[in-house]
């Protein structure tokens, strides 16, 4: 008697499918054979409707590539408009620009621990995680007024400098002065005081997650020889970030093709040896470290070198207020940004950046319009997705969550 | 300086092929012949100097509206300020594509730390095509599916040519710029029949900013 392998769907609405992912997968019993990934669930073609606006009408958009690294989205974006203008944004807001990659950085793998944590059973993580990610949720909030989609950057700098205050509790019917004064504790200075707090607390919290997964006997047998890669294959199938540190690739793009002033800070890269979730799992919370040291590092630096944060050129950064109500010309300017918004010269970039979950590039085209001709992002996780069923093949279906938990996907990026 | 050098080193390499070098400015950008485009990516990859391990991104490219805008800008107008952009309506050319239709590939070098682009347009004749690179990086797969989806174009040699982010059964190749930005079809609830149905869209695209293309950024 022979038997047939069992069709078997996953999704589109699964918890642990991270979004609107279906699987279709083939089983020989609970061996995975073949597994088809069907996307485009959340396609809502934001690279189409780039092309009918001007440029900096689609950083917002850039935030909901990724929805749980949002700023780094913008960087990319923002810096594939700066290389084809030519401009180059003062070193304050470079260095305003690092530090918030790098606290997105954490927000995203702080995301990514508690959820994959909870996919493969380990509860507890993901509310420690969801704690931490409040505070850094508040620093968004604090310099950009939106906790999530801040559109922050701008080409030419970022939006406004950091703010000299943070927003504070106050007290109401349910939330006592004695509370109140608690919460408040690291909201009395500025911005950077509170980043400060943060990154002096940070580090022990790193240890607490990992006292409760890097020895743990469940998690190691829920990924450890899990979804193995060797570095020509990560190659081949186009992974990067920690995807491919993993598989013990030392690259990556904040070392070796340095963008913004990453070249001026002090900080390591990570590498796995044997390409399992579990060297993942390693890269990914050694990564939340040394985000950490970089956090500090520009702290340092922007404490002591107060500047603009903006372009002079009213062409592409708007003029003051006050100088608009006595300057014809800036008055001029500023009609001409928000209604037209600013031509680009003729050609074609590719712009990448470390993004926490791997390379986020922008291909750019523009044939000398307001508006970019074509708009191309290079999602991480699109690549990462496609390896799914190399991956997955002879794995249980059990595994198959632990897979992908440890590729991190968003379907923001990938269906676009 | 490195840069320059490199540049030479793979016109070298590639010399029995036709390619030319058509921008320097950010990465190097190659044109090439569809043609020769599998053979000119073997060497890219496996040449030991070069050594172009990574297919980042592919990324298909429309140019049939290319350079053209809403408004004139450079001469005063003869129709007074309140000119509204109305919707072109664009010809289907659905026999030809003379130099339509272009593909840009983005190769990465760990082990020289480079960047380079290549650039091949497809066949003229309807359905566009070039030949897939599946075979040599494998990352090619879902970036040739993304492409063929979006774009329409066909990877000759592709092993598994399907859809992959638009809905099921739908019609049209959605990045093609004669494909309006707002789509043909539109999905509602329909209450008699008490099932999803798909019905033309109700709604017009109205641009909020008119494109121009302003001659001093040359």
């Amino acid at each position: 008697m022979t038997e047939s392998n069992l069709s078997l769907n996953f999704g589109p609405q699964h918890p642990a499918a991270h979004g609107v992912l279906r699987l279709i997968m083939e089983m020989d019993g609970e061996v995975v054979k073949h597994l088809d990934p069907h996307i485009g669930l959340l396609h809502r073609g934001t690279e189409k409707l780039a092309e009918i606006k001007p440029y900096n009408h689609s950083i917002g958009y850039m935030d909901r590539m990724d929805y749980v690294s949002m700023m780094c989205c913008e960087h990319s974006y923002v810096l594939a408009i700066e290389r084809l203008l030519g401009i180059e944004p003062p070193k304050r807001a470079q260095y305003i620009r690092v530090m918030f990659d790098e606290i997105t950085r954490l927000l995203n793998h702080l995301l990514w621990l508690g959820a994959h944590g909870l996919d493969i059973g380990a509860m507890a993580l993901f509310l420690y995680c969801f704690r931490e990610r409040e505070d850094l949720l508040d620093c968004y909030e604090a310099v950009s007024g939106a906790r999530m989609h801040a559109t922050y950057y701008r080409p030419g700098g970022v939006y406004r400098d950091l703010p000299n205050e943070m927003p504070k509790y106050s007290a109401n019917r349910y939330i006592s002065e004695k509370k109140v004064k608690q919460l408040n504790y690291n909201r009395e200075g500025s911005l950077l005081d509170f980043i400060e707090d943060f990154t002096d607390r940070f580090p022990s919290l790193v240890d607490e997650y990992e006292t409760l997964l890097t020895d743990n006997r469940i998690w190691k047998q829920r990924t450890v020889d899990i979804g193995v890669v060797t570095p020509e294959r990560a190659k081949d199938l186009g992974f990067s970030g920690p995807m491919l540190r993993g598989s013990g690739v030392e690259w990556d793009l904040r070392r070796n093709q340095p963008y913004e002033v990453y070249n001026e800070l002090d900080f390591l890269i990570p590498i796995g040896l044997s390409g399992d979730c579990y060297d993942r799992y390693l890269v990914r919370v050694e990564e939340m470290r040394q985000s950490t040291k970089i956090i500090q590092q520009c702290i340092k630096w922007l404490r002591d070198n107060p500047g603009s944060v903006m372009i002079e050129d009213n062409k592409f950064a708007s003029p003051k207020r006050d100088q608009m109500k006595h300057d014809m010309e800036s008055l001029i300017y500023h009609f001409k940004l928000f209604t037209e918004g600013y031509s680009v010269p003729k050609g074609e970039v590719y712009a990448a950046i470390e993004h926490p979950k791997g390379e986020f590039g922008v291909f750019l085209m523009s044939d000398g319009a307001n508006k970019p001709y074509r708009m191309k992002v290079r999602a991480p996780s699109f690549a990462h997705l496609a390896a799914i069923d190399e991956m997955s093949k002879g794995h249980m279906l059990a595994d198959v969550v632990s897979i992908i938990g440890t590729l991190d996907i968003v379907f923001g990026e990938i269906d676009r | 300086m490195a840069k320059k050098n490199h540049i030479k080193l793979i016109n070298q390499k590639l010399s029995e092929y036709s390619h030319s070098l058509l921008s320097s400015d950010h990465d190097p950008l190659f044109l090439v012949e569809q043609s020769d485009l599998v053979n000119i990516c073997k060497i890219l990859k496996t040449d030991n100097e070069l050594d172009y391990s990574i297919l980042i991104d592919i990324c298909a490219v429309d140019y049939l509206t290319y350079g053209q805008a809403d408004w004139v800008t450079n001469e005063a107008t003869k129709t007074g300020y309140s000119r509204a952009v109305e919707q072109k309506i664009i010809a289907d050319h659905d026999d030809e594509f003379p130099d339509r239709f272009a593909i840009f590939y983005q190769l990465l070098s760990i082990s020289n730390n480079s960047r380079i682009s290549l650039k091949t347009f497809t066949t003229k004749l309807n359905p566009p095509s070039v030949p897939s690179i599946n075979k040599i990086w494998n990352s090619a797969n879902w970036f040739e599916r993304e492409a063929f989806d979006l774009m329409g174009v066909h990877f000759k040699g592709h092993p598994d040519l399907r859809r992959i982010l638009t809905d099921y059964g739908f019609i049209g190749h959605p990045f093609r710029k004669d494909f309006p930005t707002n789509g043909n079809l539109e999905v509602v609830y329909d209450e008699d029949k008490e099932e999803v149905v798909y019905k033309p869209v109700s709604i017009t695209t109205r641009p909020s900013v008119p494109r121009v293309i302003r001659k001093d950024n040359d």
